[in-house]
């Protein structure tokens, strides 16, 4: 009686076929950024608004970029993990300070510690704009040619650090000639 | 320490459905009262501490409890107390957390009643639901908990989303999920019955009640979403064909199909392996909903709720519960042998019919949602599939199911001859098309062919309906409660169609702008904006019109759309303004300030737009009323001679 099989191979391929997109997620996840120049911005330093923070500041060297605002409970949530991949100096992490209110930033900043080597401020959310943000946090990791290499969606964690982007570090700075 | 004895009392709840699925299952196998006894007390056990946990959360939600991470994450200070429980299936873990609730309750109601089934079916029924509880409660801890801290605490939550900030979304999950979990129920009678090898016409009519109470939730949950969609959306569509309305819409047509399929199983012992699989399908297809939903497979909204982890979690559990259950079936079905024949012109074919083109719609509809994920899978690239496929691969089957449906429900089992209906039935159909062109034509002034047919089938379906209980109630018979059921969802699915097919064909809109003082036509009316106002809400600022809808220089309504940014998550929404009548709704939503006071306005003439729900309501009412029937709660030993041609059972001998 062949045909009693039937139903449990269609759904066995359509399985198969879950299983193949759910491994593939990972990959598609990342924003079209990937692998094309970081876009530009030039936005006030969040200590001090008379300062500017600019793209082509880390011309040459690798960066993280991190979306955070205070308002957000994922940042708040990713902090510890931050300051202590300050902590390592593996790479300097800029802070995009997203949608805030600068006194309160501060302050944030000053009560949990700041992992950020500077801090832009972008009030209006034109720059996260271009950076294709869609949530905070988000972090970004900027090679030394200025290339997107790779992007994390939601709250940092030392696992995802140690497994996505310590193994690009190398790489990010190995391509400054 | 609530939120901690929340997360204890879950994992306590996880721990007794280790033995009522053990004791069910092996109880029944090997025949022990005390073990299959030992099951439904776990069951009990399992729903006290499952509600625990929930209401811990919930209580964590009153309190603003923001050193829980899951609080914090979609609740506020400033949220509003009733708005702060619906918070609580607001996201993936509390949703997650209902699910299981919920399950619990249907395994609780299981066990309670019943008491017209033999112990044995029972408790294998019990052991199946254990092990479903089981498997989303490991779930939940291992994945997706939502008593998690966070330390330390924000100062404030970061709030509900604004979208589900409403009466309607907050009732709207509990009632799908109530549908959606409880074909988990006709999915465990399958099982057993297939464990059991035994399958007869006694089975089919202790799974009817079940099967039919989850379709009826499902019918209303869909129906409120299919609401909130229309006036919160701020687009004034009611259905759009996305990936999670459709994960939602194929469970049921599964489940349509198979209450039709019980009918004949019970009536006639026939179609038993064809019911077995839809009842596998329906609960296939619930879950394959929550991992469509919840893995990110299918266009990853954010990131915050697709995780591959989880995506792997429900997989796999997906592959465990629905291939165990089709490689049982395949074991075991071909015992399930009916050695009864049907004319080819009879109510079993009719069902038949209707069967397959139930299936080949949901079939139709798993392709549309599954085709941009395969194509992908096969490196061919990203495509959405939209509601133009979706419509039409839709309509192709439904058509031809609905001009089955008036002769269907008047054919007589084995064979149909029509002798004496067959007159009324052509009568009504001439009376349906003369209605449906004499009123549709003049009152709408517009010449759709389709249109005219749709709401002429739909309206000899609506008479046909109403045939049998007329001619009862004139000859003083009684009417089963079931038949009345059938003939009321019918009639339900009548004025749905009708609705529907109005609306769609006749609909008149029209984006325009006006400011303070001016006015603007549109299908007759005038609409003309009195003032604007800034409104302040409990968590939410808000920019307010007032709008008066005259005609012919008579008032009609006034309205105030209101466009809203909440505080906390500062995404505008809209809040449309509409004046209701049961035949038709002006609806008026704001777009977007176009400066100097203007703003766009986006303006709606929607006939018939209520019947789309309330014959929703009817279909429903149709399943509560079918439910009473006495016959179901006939208790064991006291059963009716069975209905002749389903007594031959099909047993293992």
């Amino acid at each position: 009686m062949w045909r009693f099989l039937v139903p449990i191979g269609l759904f066995a391929a359509l399985v198969a076929f879950f299983f193949v997109s759910l491994d593939r997620d990972k990959e598609t996840l990342p924003s079209p950024l990937i692998g094309k120049p970081a876009p530009t911005f030039e936005l006030p330093n969040l200590e001090d608004p008379s300062l500017k923070v600019a793209g082509s500041d880390f011309a040459g060297k690798p960066y993280v970029l991190n979306v955070w605002g205070t308002w957000c409970v994922g940042c708040r949530q990713e902090h510890e993990t931050l300051l202590e991949i300050a902590k390592r100096g593996e790479v300097p992490i800029v802070g995009l300070n997203w949608k805030d209110d600068r006194a309160q930033a501060q302050l944030w900043l000053k009560e949990l510690g700041n992992p950020y080597s500077v801090v832009a401020s972008d009030d209006e959310g034109r720059a996260a704009i271009d950076w294709g943000v869609y949530g905070a946090p988000e972090t970004f990791l900027v090679d030394a040619q200025g290339k997107v290499i790779y992007k994390h969606i939601a709250p940092m964690t030392m696992e995802i650090w140690e497994r996505e982007f310590v193994p690009l570090l190398a790489q990010a700075g190995a391509q400054r000639r | 320490m609530i939120i901690e004895l929340g997360h204890f009392a879950l994992i306590l709840a996880f721990c007794l459905t280790l033995p009522q699925a053990f004791f069910g299952l092996a109880g029944a196998a090997y025949r022990r009262p005390h073990w299959m006894a030992v099951a439904s007390r776990a069951v009990a056990g399992q729903f006290v501490f499952t509600a625990l946990s929930f209401g811990c959360l919930a209580y964590a939600f009153f309190q603003n409890d923001f050193s829980v991470l899951y609080v914090a994450q979609n609740s506020n200070s400033e949220l509003p107390t009733f708005y702060r429980f619906a918070a609580v299936w607001g996201a993936h873990e509390g949703s997650l957390l209902l699910w299981m609730l919920v399950l619990a309750l249907w395994s609780v109601a299981v066990a309670a009643l019943s008491n017209n089934m033999p112990q044995a079916m029972t408790s294998r029924v019990l052991g199946v639901l254990g092990l479903i509880s089981g498997g989303f409660a490991l779930f939940i801890l291992l994945t997706s908990s939502p008593f998690e801290r966070l330390w330390p605490a924000a100062a404030d939550g970061r709030d509900l989303n604004p979208l589900l900030q409403d009466p309607a979304l907050a009732i709207h999950p509990p009632m799908l999920y109530t549908g959606y979990v409880g074909f988990s129920v006709p999915f465990a009678f399958a099982v057993a019955a297939m464990l059991e090898g035994k399958l007869d016409s006694a089975w089919a009519r202790w799974v009817r009640p079940w099967t039919t109470v989850a379709w009826l939730f499902l019918t209303i949950g869909i129906a409120l979403g299919s609401w909130w969609a229309y006036y919160e959306l701020g687009w004034g569509g009611w259905w759009f064909w996305d990936s999670v309305e459709n994960a939602s819409f194929m469970p049921w047509l599964i489940g349509t199909a198979l209450i039709h399929s019980l009918a004949v199983t019970e009536k006639r012992g026939l179609f038993k392996s064809w019911t077995l699989l839809l009842s596998i399908a329906g609960f296939a297809l619930a879950l394959l909903g929550t991992f469509l939903v919840r893995s990110g497979v299918i266009e990853s909204v954010h990131a915050f709720a697709s995780d591959p982890g989880r995506g792997l979690f429900i997989l796999v559990f997906l592959a465990a519960c629905v291939g165990g259950a089709l490689g049982l079936y395949a074991w075991r079905a071909p015992l399930f042998k009916s050695n009864v024949g049907f004319a080819p012109v009879s109510r079993e074919s009719f069902l038949l019919l209707n069967n397959v083109l139930l299936v080949a719609a949901t079939g139709l509809i798993l392709l549309g949602t599954l085709y941009p994920v395969f194509l992908d899978a096969l490196n061919l690239g990203k495509i959405s599939v939209g509601p133009p496929y979706f419509t039409v691969a839709f309509l192709i089957p439904m058509l031809p199911l609905v001009f089955l449906l008036a002769p269907g429900m008047h054919a007589n089992w084995k064979k149909a001859s029509f002798d004496r209906k067959k007159t009324l039935l052509m009568m009504l159909a001439a009376a349906a098309l003369v209605l449906a062109v004499a009123v549709f034509w003049i009152a709408y002034d517009l010449h759709s062919v389709l249109a005219t047919v749709g709401i002429a089938a739909a309206l000899w379906v609506a008479f046909s309906a109403l045939v049998e209980p007329i001619e009862r109630l004139r000859k003083g018979h009684s009417l089963s409660a079931s038949t009345l059921g059938m003939c009321v969802a019918h009639f339900g699915l009548a004025m749905f169609i009708v609705g529907a097919t109005t609306v769609e064909s006749y609909k008149i809109e029209a984006d325009l702008s006006l400011r303070p003082g001016q006015t603007a036509q549109h299908a007759g009316f005038d609409f003309t904006m009195n003032s604007l106002r800034n409104v302040t809400g409990p968590n939410y600022d808000a920019i307010e019109s007032e709008i008066v809808i005259s005609r012919d220089g008579k008032q009609v309504a006034v309205v105030h759309p209101q466009k809203r940014t909440y505080r906390v998550q500062t995404n505008p929404m809209t809040e449309a303004g509409i004046d209701v009548r049961w035949n038709r709704d002006l609806f008026v939503a704001m777009g977007e300030p176009l400066g100097d006071g203007a703003w766009s306005l986006r303006l709606q003439y929607k006939p018939l737009i209520r019947f789309i729900w309330l014959g929703a309501l009817v279909i429903a009412l149709g399943g509560v009323i079918s439910v009473c029937d006495r016959r179901y709660r006939q208790r064991v030993g006291a059963t009716a001679a069975a209905p002749e041609g389903a007594a031959k059972t099909a047993s293992v001998s």
